[in-house]
């Protein structure tokens, strides 16, 4: 194996055993093979640099490269941009592991050497973020590579396959170019990728934020906190923002367009589908300390006389319904006002024919929009709720507060 | 039944008290947001003035009287624009200072700097709990037991808070420095002859004069605050959009800092200086030749002033040096991440406030060498620490069009130019005439 540092630097000789110059960054062409050092930059001081095509060469040892052709072979070098350079691209720049789900710097490369008939190919393995590639780095030149090697085999390695290092690149232009997708980013959990979010520059987040599929970004902005989110909107489009507000729980959608200075919020708010526009606009309008404020507006609700059978029959034809978040159904009365909620755990319970009128929970509770959000948390304390009903003057839901809703207030309040 | 009829009527009744309350909060939260940006500027600026600062600008008021007072403009200016620097490169970058030294020049230089961080600061840290030793002597509690408490509490007030709480604590500290004021009202200065000397320069060219200048230039622009401002801004997420309350709060920091040191100053010069008290230590020496003089409280407050500055540094130069070592090698680091996320971060960050306080516990240990020997490493590492600042903030594809204007360049090369000159001197001063040395402390 060698490392990235080690090829850096070395002496380049051609098939005569002339010297050519020195391998100055390592050049590969994710459009064509993903891993493969495709090209060497070989520095000749004064003289324009040279390029030395994988095919090219012979073979490779730390500090030491030959190639099987003569230097007038070699073509001239001009930058192109779909190259990852393991320089400047990767050497000492931030990379996001992907199965660890962290942030991490890069400290050297390591390579496998691929033999096949008269050339070597170096192919990226690892990315190199522990002890042994700092101290490669902190001593090369100053001690012999055999040396170093025998000091780095007794520090605890600390590498992460290179199918699971993501790289993180601002210029979306670029990013095309080098194949970078986020499709890993995608899969990881909403809350995993905030905190990736959170150790990363702006423009950074922002490319992540823009490649992500509309749901996935939305997820994961939910669970960044408020003033993180409100300066990633803002520098979205509208329609983008739109798009990825659409996705969002409403209460959440209005936390993030309260957040935007009232020009951008009205911009957005102007992309949005007419039904959420409405909703996220009902929900902006109560003040953010309120019950009003803390509720969103996708609940649950059946007639009471329904039964067991008729609800989950119903339920399952519900595609906007997610199961995750279905912990409490609502009931109302034939007036249309609200009468009791019935826990989902009841209703499994129950057999098919009960009426939900008869699984309600007791006490019944609800509050009005402009109840303080203090009198939500004493009654989530004092009934051990998970969700509570919000109700207009005549009676009728217009809203939950769900448990998360409330940890998430309490928090930030105690911080 | 169904849901936009509930939300209509809903709705009707909610636009009404709308408008009035949507008003209010957007005034609310722009103060809100002033607030939160309001910090790492104000803060870093303060903390500067430490115990080797309050020691120093003592000094100079006791021995030139207000005839260095002219210096404290070229310095407000330079503190200004260098850390102006800081609360750019985090507002566009957000980065801190010692990721875009790793990102820009690699590995190697990244490893110098972070070590000689570390011993720079440590010696700081020293002389902080030497300034908590001798605020505390004038209250006439042993050393014994002040120093260890105060590195208890340092250690504990940030391991067990998060960052915010820790900065109220810290911003409502820097009120303390009001003490200083009080403490040169009641020693009833002549503020005419003060305000004429902050104007109109008067340069003597002789070694002690000179030595102090260095000192006071040393100890007001100190290199490990750069690191600390700009994590700070970074930390709290400042975005391009705040960019002004940014620069306002470096204003208000660079500011009040150099107010705070005119008034110790004006304090010292209009007590000790004008009644022939020229001959003291430090900071502590002070507070003590300044009860005959100014009255007990002027002391006491003098003393206070003393303990509450060198706590306050104490607790941020540790945290500083365990960022700026973490955010270069790569390790996890902030005091949002518990002990388990971030070990590394947490360890250095314990073993400064312990080998630095305990250095402080060692009978006759030669503390004012150590202080000595702090400053110097101060101003060899500054110049330093300025010229990568500089060669990183000229770079166009790292700040784009937020490259420093050629008056920002001219002042911040002036003054690591400066630096190194008035360090020269330094070094020259502690080899050869350790004596006059360490009048500068």
């Amino acid at each position: 194996m060698l490392h990235a540092t080690e090829v850096l630097g070395g002496e380049a000789y051609d098939a005569q055993g002339n010297f050519v110059g020195r391998v100055s960054e390592l050049f590969i062409e994710p459009a064509e093979q993903p891993n493969r050092v495709a090209r060497y930059l070989l520095g000749r001081g004064k003289y324009l640099p040279l390029l030395a095509r994988h095919d090219q060469v012979s073979s490779v040892a730390p500090g030491m490269l030959k190639l099987n052709v003569d230097e007038s072979k070699l073509e001239h070098f001009h930058p192109n941009e779909a190259w990852l350079a393991v320089r400047k691209d990767l050497l000492d720049q931030q990379i996001i592991d992907t199965r660890g789900r962290k942030v991490v710097r890069v400290n050297d490369v390591d390579l496998a050497e691929q033999r096949t008939n008269g050339t070597v190919e170096l192919r990226v393995t690892d990315v190199d973020v522990g002890l042994p590639g700092a101290t490669r780095r902190l001593l090369q030149g100053l001690a012999s590579p055999a040396v170093i090697r025998r000091i780095q085999e007794k520090l605890p390695a600390r590498t992460i396959r290179w199918e699971f290092v993501n790289l993180i690149e601002p210029d979306p232009l670029r990013r095309v170019k080098l194949r970078i997708t986020h499709d890993k980013l995608e899969k990881m959990h909403p809350a995993d990728l905030a905190d990736i979010m959170e150790e990363i520059s702006p423009a950074e987040r922002q490319a992540i934020i823009a490649s992500l599929d509309e749901e996935s970004a939305a997820q994961a902005l939910a669970e960044l906190d408020a003033r993180l989110t409100s300066q990633i909107v803002e520098k979205l489009s509208p329609e983008k923002a739109a798009d990825i507000i659409e996705e969002m729980d409403p209460d959440k959608a209005a936390d993030v367009l309260a957040n935007l200075p009232p020009e951008t919020s009205q911009e957005v708010i102007g992309e949005l589908q007419g039904e959420e526009a409405r909703e996220v606009e009902a929900l902006l309008s109560f003040d953010e300390h309120s019950a009003g404020g803390m509720m969103t507006t996708e609940f649950v609700y059946v007639g009471e006389t329904a039964t067991r059978a008729d609800v989950v029959d119903w339920v399952r034809r519900r595609d906007e319904i997610n199961p995750e978040n279905l912990d409490t159904i609502f009931l109302i009365d034939g007036n249309a006002k609200f009468s009791g909620d019935v826990a989902v755990g009841r209703l499994l319970l129950a057999g098919d024919d009960e009426p939900l009128v008869l699984l309600k929970s007791e006490p019944v509770v609800s509050v009005t929009p402009d109840a303080k959000e203090k009198e939500v948390f004493t009654l989530f304390d004092k009934y051990n709720l998970r969700t509570l009903a919000v109700v207009d003057v005549s009676g009728r839901p217009v809203g939950a507060i769900t448990v998360d809703d409330v940890i998430t207030r309490l928090r930030t309040r105690w911080q | 039944m169904n849901w936009a009829s509930i939300n209509e009527q809903t709705e009707e009744l909610q636009r009404r008290a709308t408008h009035v309350r949507r008003r209010s909060r957007h005034l609310w939260r722009r103060l809100a947001l002033l607030g939160a940006v309001l910090g790492p500027g104000l803060i870093t600026s303060n903390v500067d003035n430490d115990a080797g600062g309050i020691s120093t600008y003592s000094l100079a008021g006791a021995q030139f009287g207000y005839a260095l007072l002219w210096s404290l403009i070229p310095m407000t200016i330079a503190l200004y624009v260098t850390e102006e620097m800081c609360a750019r490169m985090a507002v566009v970058t957000g980065k801190g200072l010692s990721d875009l030294i790793r990102e820009e020049f690699g590995f190697r230089p990244t490893f110098f700097v972070m070590v000689a961080g570390f011993l720079v600061d440590l010696g700081n840290v020293v002389a902080e709990f030497a300034g908590v030793a001798s605020a505390v002597s004038i209250f006439g509690i042993s050393r014994y037991i002040a120093v260890p408490l105060a590195g208890l509490v340092v250690w504990v007030l940030v391991l067990r808070g998060t960052y915010r709480q820790v900065e109220k604590v810290f911003l409502a500290l820097c009120s303390f420095y009001l003490a200083y004021v009080f403490s040169a009202i009641l020693a009833h200065p002549n503020w005419l002859d003060a305000a004429r000397h902050t104007v109109i320069p008067t340069v003597q060219f002789n070694s002690s004069y000179l030595l102090m200048v260095t000192a006071l230039v040393g100890t007001t622009i100190a290199p490990w605050q750069f690191f600390y401002l700009q994590a700070g801004f970074v930390e709290k997420r400042v975005g391009a959009r705040q960019y002004p309350q940014a620069r306002a709060d470096v204003i208000a920091g660079s500011v009040s800092c150099m107010a705070i040191v005119f008034f110790i100053i004006v304090c010292t010069g209009a007590t000790l200086y004008a009644s022939g008290h020229r001959n003291i230590a430090d900071a502590a020496d002070a507070a003590k030749a300044l009860v005959p003089l100014a009255g007990r409280w002027a002391s006491l407050l003098f003393a206070f002033g003393l303990l509450n500055a060198s706590l306050f540094a104490a607790s941020i130069l540790p945290l500083s040096t365990a960022h700026v070592i973490c955010e270069g090698l790569g390790f996890e680091a902030g005091i949002d991440r518990k002990f388990k996320e971030a070990p590394i971060f947490y360890w250095l960050y314990t073993i400064l406030i312990v080998v630095g306080g305990g250095l402080i516990l060692i009978p006759r240990a030669p503390l004012w060498r150590i202080l000595v020997l702090s400053q110097v490493a101060n101003g060899i590492w500054l110049p330093i620490v300025l010229i990568f600042m500089i060669l990183l903030i000229n770079r166009r594809e790292l700040m784009g069009d937020h490259v420093n204007s050629p008056t920002f360049n001219v002042i911040a090369w002036v003054t690591s130019g400066a630096m190194i000159a008035l360090t020269l001197v330094l070094i020259y001063f502690g080899l050869f005439h350790p004596s006059a040395a360490t009048g500068g402390l």
